[in-house]
């Protein structure tokens, strides 16, 4: 299928010339046989919030999961800061910057707040550096700071996205990934968690997200890809595609 | 007056008190079960410190890591054989051209020989099953145990390697510093036998294994274990290399089960493959069930019990029955399974995280409460 680019509404300006952080082309993955993603292209700017919308089964949390390294894919090539990452093992990727936030958000459960969050620092060996990073996480996520020496799994399920998140941050990372991180959250919570988002992307963090909400992903992120099927059938401007029809139709209910 | 203690005394005082008085305790054991109950005992306290460490290294492998392993008592195999073989005259009487004396190696010599080649078992057993979870990877160590314990039960022709079902026997005592401990000692006027002297060598063992267990429950890689049991995926996704950390605890765990086997040897001066049965590695993990998993005081507590349980049925029950039947009715063998059924049962029900399980599980299970 070919990729269509909703044309700009407003008066086109010039690509930014942005260094792109993350390239991805022609990127297969399966699962014995049976091919999740089917070839894709998309790229992500330094520092630049995209989102990657589509409904469920369209192969967005296997790219993720591609991409972290927990699956090797098929075919295709992933490029990052100037390196192939197809060969590179998982645990590698993390030490080079790129942090997931996994779907259902994974916490360790039976870990308490501060020692989840210590986890997310595992891959590094700067201590001094991680207690600063620990008290950053609290400022951000003031709510976590009551909960420091609960257990990880007796938090609410908003509080458990932030808990990932910050754990995610705490490898400091270039490239955050985010997996449905408004998935089973009351309404004010998404509100809450969103507006984190936005904040942490405003401090020129780059930014995969993976939504099925569509309108939210799209209000929050500058570029969008919508997959279907295993493949990418739109991109462009988020403000573009949210004034679409298609996107309106599939997507945003009418 | 316990009141003026506490207020001379600063927590810290207290702890290290306690320790003592428990140390003091635990050195003078021998004497005080030697005089209440007989020498007999002793040697049954001594078989308790023997489960006490292969639970602790199974604690590694089910506590921390989180993966279940039914064939534990495979690596206890091991580390008896190793020494069996050494250390007898069995080699000799197999191969008399080869080995006209037999090997006869010290044991200190094997022990730490027996303790790598069983850490190679764990990780030959871990890099199959790295995949598995759950009742896939319990299958797969089940199937591991046994294939242990049927080699060793076959492994007599056409080599004779472990002389089969017989086993091995008159395997050499331990020494220590030339003394070997199956002997009588004096020492300052008093009295150490064989039984004792065993005691305080198996003591030491079990607090090195517990030393070396309290530090990786705080170290760096026993966090990253804790995380893999949690939630595997997440744990990738943190930058821990999955297969080395769960590599490391089959291995680990397996080295604490080879110590304990090559010491069983030693004790017992005879192996055979009827101790390694598949319920061995059942007792040895419910006694970290049972006890509090991934808890040090709670396996203790709980190898302790279902060690010497058995021992106690056997010395209460027959003569309990005799008194009011005139005739033993149950043996206390089938007695032993139920009950232990039975105890498995009520504290499952009522306390599920184990008999002393550890502050954070605890926490656990008071919020669950809570929260209904």
């Amino acid at each position: 299928m070919k990729c269509a680019t909703i044309p700009a509404s407003s008066p086109p300006i010039l690509e930014r010339r942005v260094n792109k952080l993350l390239e991805i082309s022609g990127l297969e993955v399966g699962y014995g046989g049976i091919h999740a993603v089917k070839g894709i292209d998309f790229h992500i700017g330094q520092g630049e919030l995209v989102a990657l919308i589509g409904s469920n089964g369209a192969g967005k949390t296997t790219t993720l999961k591609a991409l972290a390294g927990l699956i090797a894919p098929v075919g295709g090539q992933i490029d990052y800061d100037g390196r192939v990452l197809n060969a590179v093992p998982a645990h590698q990727r993390v030490s080079m910057g790129i942090a997931l936030v996994p779907e259902g958000r994974g916490v360790f459960a039976r870990l308490t707040v501060a020692e989840n969050l210590l986890m997310g620092a595992y891959s590094r060996r700067d201590h001094a550096a991680i207690d600063d990073d620990l008290a950053r996480m609290y400022a951000l996520f003031p709510r976590l700071v009551e909960r420091r020496d609960q257990l990880a799994g007796t938090l609410s399920g908003g509080e458990q996205q932030m808990l990932a998140m910050a754990r995610a941050l705490m490898s400091r990372p270039r490239l955050l990934m985010l997996d449905e991180p408004s998935m089973g959250l009351a309404p004010l919570m998404v509100k809450k968690i969103f507006e984190t988002i936005r904040e942490v992307a405003a401090q020129g963090m780059s930014i995969l997200l993976v939504e099925q909400n569509a309108r939210l992903a799209l209000q929050v992120s500058s570029r969008s890809y919508v997959m279907e099927g295993g493949s990418i059938t739109l991109s462009g401007a988020s403000a573009d595609l949210l004034g679409s029809d298609a996107v309106q139709r599939a997507y945003l209910g009418g | 007056m316990p009141n003026v203690l506490k207020s001379i005394l600063t927590h810290g005082h207290r702890q290290r008190l306690l320790f003592c008085l428990l140390l003091v305790a635990v050195l003078l054991l021998p004497f005080a079960t030697d005089a209440l109950l007989g020498r007999g005992w002793v040697r049954i306290v001594d078989f308790a410190m023997l489960y006490i460490m292969l639970a602790l290294g199974l604690n590694i492998v089910v506590g921390y890591a989180g993966l279940l392993d039914l064939g534990y008592i495979a690596f206890f195999a091991v580390g008896a054989y190793c020494y069996a073989l050494t250390g007898s005259p069995h080699l000799a009487m197999a191969y008399p051209l080869l080995f006209p004396d037999g090997l006869h190696l010290s044991f200190w010599i094997v022990l730490p020989l027996a303790a790598l080649l069983a850490g190679g078992f764990g990780v030959l057993l871990g890099a199959p099953t790295l995949r598995l979870r759950g009742d896939y990877l319990a299958i797969v160590t089940l199937g591991f145990g046994e294939i242990i314990r049927i080699f060793m039960n076959n492994l007599n022709a056409p080599v004779n390697f472990t002389n089969g079902p017989q086993g091995i026997s008159r395997i050499d005592p331990i020494s220590v510093a030339g003394v070997s401990l199956n002997s009588t000692q004096q020492v300052m006027g008093i009295t150490l036998p064989s039984v004792h002297l065993y005691f305080y060598l198996f003591l030491a063992f079990t607090l090195l294994v517990v030393f070396v267990s309290s530090r990786l429950e705080k170290s760096r890689i026993g966090r990253a274990w804790m995380a893999i049991r949690e939630d595997e995926i997440a744990a990738s996704a943190m930058g821990i290399n999955t297969r080395n950390l769960k590599l490391l605890a089959f291995a680990m765990g397996a080295m604490f089960g080879g110590v304990s086997g090559t010491l069983f040897a030693g004790f017992q001066g005879f192996v055979s493959p009827e101790s390694f049965s598949l319920m061995e590695s059942v007792m040895v993990l419910c006694m970290v069930v049972l006890g509090g998993m991934g808890h040090i005081y709670g396996v203790i507590l709980g190898g302790l019990l279902l060690a010497l349980l058995p021992e106690v049925l056997r010395h209460s029950v027959v003569p309990l029955q005799q008194a009011l039947f005139g005739k033993t009715l149950i043996d206390p063998e089938s007695l032993r399974m139920l009950l232990f059924g039975v105890a498995l049962i009520v504290v499952m029900l009522y306390r599920p995280a184990g008999l002393w399980p550890s502050r954070v599980r605890r926490r656990e299970l008071e919020s669950d409460e809570v929260a209904r």
